[in-house]
């Protein structure tokens, strides 16, 4: 019986709870269960009992969440020592907006501190394991939900993208990951990394439960001034065909160095499979792509900076006691903060002062204007833009802790998505040499019907089976 | 050598807490003296994750300001952070604006405006220990209650050349923001805050001097006692040779002392950037047509109706429109009796100010139509000035009808030729020596004759009455 949970996507077992044919009580002790016996250090905190459920179409499915939303009652931590123990007195739209759609929290999943990271090896709480390979990493930020989702721990999670948080790590673990359109989801109670970039999305098995994931996560919310009705409702997918629909491959870009022959190999598959499901494959360039990674390390930082600056020791999180406040403020921050946040916050201070502002900040933000300019431009000829979500496979931990530029270099793919605010899935696409790897596909702002539809198409042809990693997280 | 004059130039940067319901960016009601930290929520509190959301109100009320200000209003503008570090400011930065306010420009008096913009007010922090500054404390205490409070900052040229200038002019911005309904305004209780930037130059120069700036002198005196001794200050500096630094200071009332906060060394690098948690403030036709319907007249067109309509001086016109309630009371007054001369109105609104202090003159016991009844009574001489005064001090004291007390008290006046002259002539009469004198062309004892009618008419004689006929009756004139 625990064999047959464990095969059910999110929605097959939705539906076995609504024909009678699943307990609902029994799919939350499975999962917690698991969750409480991982080996990943996927969770940072695991329910103890099943939360009150609200029927809904969510259908009492658990639901992991990342420790960068706000739980109330529940600790919160960020991935950061500063936060350590911190329990909000309130809960995060998103969160709120699964559990009324009938999601139960099972528990809070480890990330990069901050979503600082690519690896989630920024997290005061420790690394999380690859399941499909323990001495590699998850990818980063949201590594503990990606990890949680392929090793079966949790049928699903939610997770949130900056600047290739939820696709990389999607990536690197097999499943399938959705940054949403900039404004679809509520970033009331996430807590801020990039305020400008911070989007909400789901971690899941498969498309069908990505959809149905989004359809009762997106809305506009009076308490997020960014946030913006979707407009329609989100469709389940049911395309098996692309026929009509046109792919462009940003050719220099997927050519370039730093992309694995293994990457490049399953990427180049997909690619025939899109031709043979009816799709058209065209090249295309977005020549500000080699400043769009520059830009973002300087938005993300700038405004990561400022979003930090709450974290002083006074009302909450730790404080280490001084003889001054500015003594206090600076051995908190100096004791609470790993050493990826403070390059940032250092990064990002510099950028915002006072006569260097425009030589940084300011010309990063012409650079985004220019990255969503030729965005808008390719989306005028082609459905979608494709490419690998990763350059690489997953990485063995530690191997570039010591390299910050080639830990960025991960984010390549994603990050022009991101400072354009376009939706943008990942999908597993096949293996290289055991390893996952992941295709991303991007659309205009609110494509995602279209998105997952394609999704959908490439996922039945492509047959990725991701049951080997699913047996390995305890 | 001769010194060139030195003249002060004087800016002035006024913080006003607006009286909306709720808080600039969350829906916590303001704070009125609660418990401490009983008003606050995620968002005022800086919690992680929370996230701001402009107030609609505040909005208006900034376009209210800058109508009544004549100010250019932003069809688009932005919120910014700016960012330091400080225990009252719970997100580490100040929601405010930057290079894009809310409003340009703009006259108000003879003042122009520079700008206005929005922001959140700081929390209060309570200082536990022996000095007043978190430096000497043994502890601070927080209280979020007034912390997300919407401020405008008002921003004026810097063209007032004296402090007594600079406290007439912020009385008449104080009476403006009033009548707009936008603050309570009140400088004790910090709804209204004032920093000054002041700087000398020789007298006619068209170049700025250094600037320092006077921070948060919460009352009109102190405002004025403080421009005044920093003035001094560096006008000492100047003529012993040395110079002005460029500094924040701070003035205290008590001793007069001024002490230096910070240096423009130590000045802080705000890091100003758009706030991305709020999108650009978009000002539609149906705001401005809105905040343009609700504007009520303002002191400065007061005065002017006052002077053009109603024939009052000057002086008569500014106390009534720059203090807007003794305006109201005076319009009722000239309501209650629309014959009445206004400027005659005026006078005994002014009478009656004077013996109130500070209570205004609709919260005494003197209603409009009683001081109306009053005027009335003057003016058609059935009592005289100092009988007037007399029942002015009883409705003050005690209330009640002016015609009743006239009664009441025989205070109606003793008036006309043929009731006067029998007792003039009775008065000059018993006094035979003071009446030589007068008749000789020594006016000095008239005096005395006026006195003694006045004694048996028990006051209510016409002083000017009197001496006309004393005059006739000696053939003086």
């Amino acid at each position: 019986m625990a064999d047959d949970i464990q095969a059910l996507s999110a929605a097959a077992a939705a539906a076995a709870i609504a024909d009678g044919g699943l307990a609902r009580a029994e799919l939350f002790e499975h999962y917690r269960a698991r969750a409480a016996a991982d080996e990943l250090n996927a969770f940072t905190w695991v329910a103890e009992d099943e939360p009150t459920v609200i029927n809904g179409p969510l259908g009492g499915v658990p639901l992991a969440v990342k420790d960068l939303f706000c739980t109330e009652g529940i600790p919160s931590q960020a991935g950061s020592k500063i936060l350590e123990r911190y329990c909000p007195p309130y809960t995060a739209t998103a969160v709120a907006n699964l559990a009324a759609a009938g999601a139960p929290l099972l528990g809070k999943t480890n990330q990069d501190e901050f979503a600082m990271g690519s690896s989630n090896e920024n997290s005061a709480y420790g690394p999380v394991l690859n399941p499909w390979d323990r001495s590699r990493v998850p990818g980063g930020s949201s590594g503990g939900s990606a990890a949680a989702v392929a090793a079966g721990l949790a049928p699903w999670a939610l997770g949130t993208d900056t600047g290739g948080s939820i696709r990389q790590p999607a990536s690197l673990c097999g499943i399938v990951g959705l940054k949403p359109t900039y404004g679809a989801v509520s970033r009331y109670g996430m807590i801020a990394f990039a305020s400008s970039l911070d989007s909400a999305g789901p971690l899941t098995r498969d498309v069908t439960d990505a959809a149905l994931f989004y359809r009762n996560l997106v809305g506009r919310d009076s308490a997020d001034a960014t946030s913006v009705a979707f407009p329609g409702p989100i469709d389940l997918p049911t395309s098996e065909r692309l026929d009509g629909i046109t792919l462009a491959v940003p050719t220099a870009l997927v050519d370039g160095e730093g992309i694995e022959a293994g990457v490049r190999e399953s990427f180049e598959a997909s690619l025939e499979t899109a031709r043979e499901l009816g799709a058209t494959i065209v090249g295309c360039e977005i020549p500000s792509a080699p400043y769009a990674l520059s830009a973002y390390y300087v938005i993300a930082p700038a405004e990561a900076s400022s979003n930090l600056a709450r974290f002083d020791g006074v009302r909450y999180g730790l404080r280490t006691e001084a003889s001054t406040l500015d003594a206090m403020y600076t051995q908190t921050r100096h004791d609470g903060f790993g050493a990826e946040v403070k390059r940032r916050i250092l990064i990002g201070t510099y950028a915002l002062s006072s006569g260097y502002y425009d030589a940084y900040y300011g010309r990063a933000q012409r650079v985004r204007t220019v990255v969503s300019r030729e965005l808008a431009e390719i989306f005028t000829k082609a459905d979608f833009i494709a490419t690998p979500t990763s350059p690489t496979v997953a990485f063995r931990l530690g191997e570039r802790t010591a390299d910050p530029l080639a830990m960025y270099l991960s984010d390549l793919f994603t990050i022009p998505m991101s400072l354009a605010g376009t939706p943008a899935i990942s999908i597993p696409s096949g293996l290289s040499e055991g390893l996952p790897v992941g295709l991303q596909i991007c659309g205009p702002a609110f494509s995602e019907n279209r998105i997952l539809d394609a999704a959908h198409a490439l996922e039945r042809a492509i047959g990725f089976d991701g049951a080997a990693a699913r047996s390995g997280g305890v | 050598m001769a010194k060139a004059e030195l003249e002060p130039v004087i800016g002035l940067e006024i913080h006003v807490q607006l009286r909306t319901a709720t808080k600039m960016f969350c829906g916590c009601a303001l704070g009125f003296g609660e418990p401490p930290n009983t008003r606050t929520c995620p968002v005022c509190l800086g919690l992680p994750g929370a996230l701001p959301v402009a107030n609609a109100e505040a909005i208006h009320y900034g376009l209210l300001i800058g109508l009544a200000l004549n100010s250019t209003l932003a069809p688009v503008s932005t919120f910014h952070r700016k960012n330091y570090f400080y225990p009252d400011l719970p997100k580490g930065y100040q929601i405010s604006q930057f290079d894009l306010p809310l409003c340009s420009g703009g006259k108000l008096g003879e003042v122009n405006i520079h700008r206005v913009h929005l922001e959140e007010d700081a929390a209060k922090l309570n200082h536990v220990g022996v000095g007043g500054r978190i430096d000497q404390a043994n502890s601070s205490i927080v209280d979020f209650n007034r912390g997300g409070t919407p401020l405008a900052e008002i921003v004026t040229e810097p063209e007032l050349s004296s402090a007594e200038q600079a406290g007439q002019w912020l009385r008449l911005l104080r009476t403006t923001l009033r009548t707009l309904g936008v603050s309570d305004v009140n400088m004790e209780e910090g709804s209204l805050r004032c920093d000054a930037n002041i700087s000398l130059r020789p007298a006619g120069s068209d170049q700025l001097g250094v600037k320092t700036e006077l921070k948060n002198m919460n009352s009109f005196r102190f405002i004025e006692r403080g421009i005044r001794a920093e003035v001094e200050r560096q006008r000492a500096l100047i003529e012993a040779g040395e110079e002005v630094v460029q500094e924040t200071l701070h003035f205290d009332p008590r001793s007069e002392a001024i002490t230096s906060l910070r240096s423009k060394e130590e000045a802080h690098d705000y890091r100003y950037f758009p706030e991305p948690d709020l999108p650009p403030v978009v000002i539609s036709e149906s705001m401005l047509s809105r905040a343009a319907a609700e504007l009520p007249e303002l002191p400065a067109a007061r005065e002017q109706r006052y002077i053009e309509q109603q024939s009052l001086s000057a002086e008569s016109a500014r106390m009534l429109a720059w203090r807007a309630e003794l305006g109201d009371y005076f319009d009722a007054v000239c309501e209650a009796d629309r014959s009445l001369d206004a400027q005659a109105a005026a006078n005994w609104v002014a009478e009656l100010q004077g013996r109130l202090g500070d209570q205004e003159a609709e919260d005494s016991k003197v209603s409009a139509s009683a001081l109306a009844q009053l005027a009335a009574l003057v003016a058609s001489s059935k009592i005289n000035q100092g009988g007037a005064r007399q029942v002015l001090d009883q409705l003050v004291n005690e209330g009640g009808e002016p015609a009743a007390i006239v009664a009441d008290q025989g205070l109606e006046a003793v008036g006309g030729a043929e009731q006067l002259a029998p007792i003039v002539a009775a008065a000059l009469e018993a006094n035979p020596e003071l009446t030589e004198r007068l008749r000789s062309g020594e006016m000095k004892p008239i005096g005395v004759i006026v006195g003694e009618v006045m004694k048996q008419t028990r006051g209510r004689a016409d002083g000017e009455q009197v001496t006309a006929l004393i005059r006739e009756q000696l053939g003086l004139s």
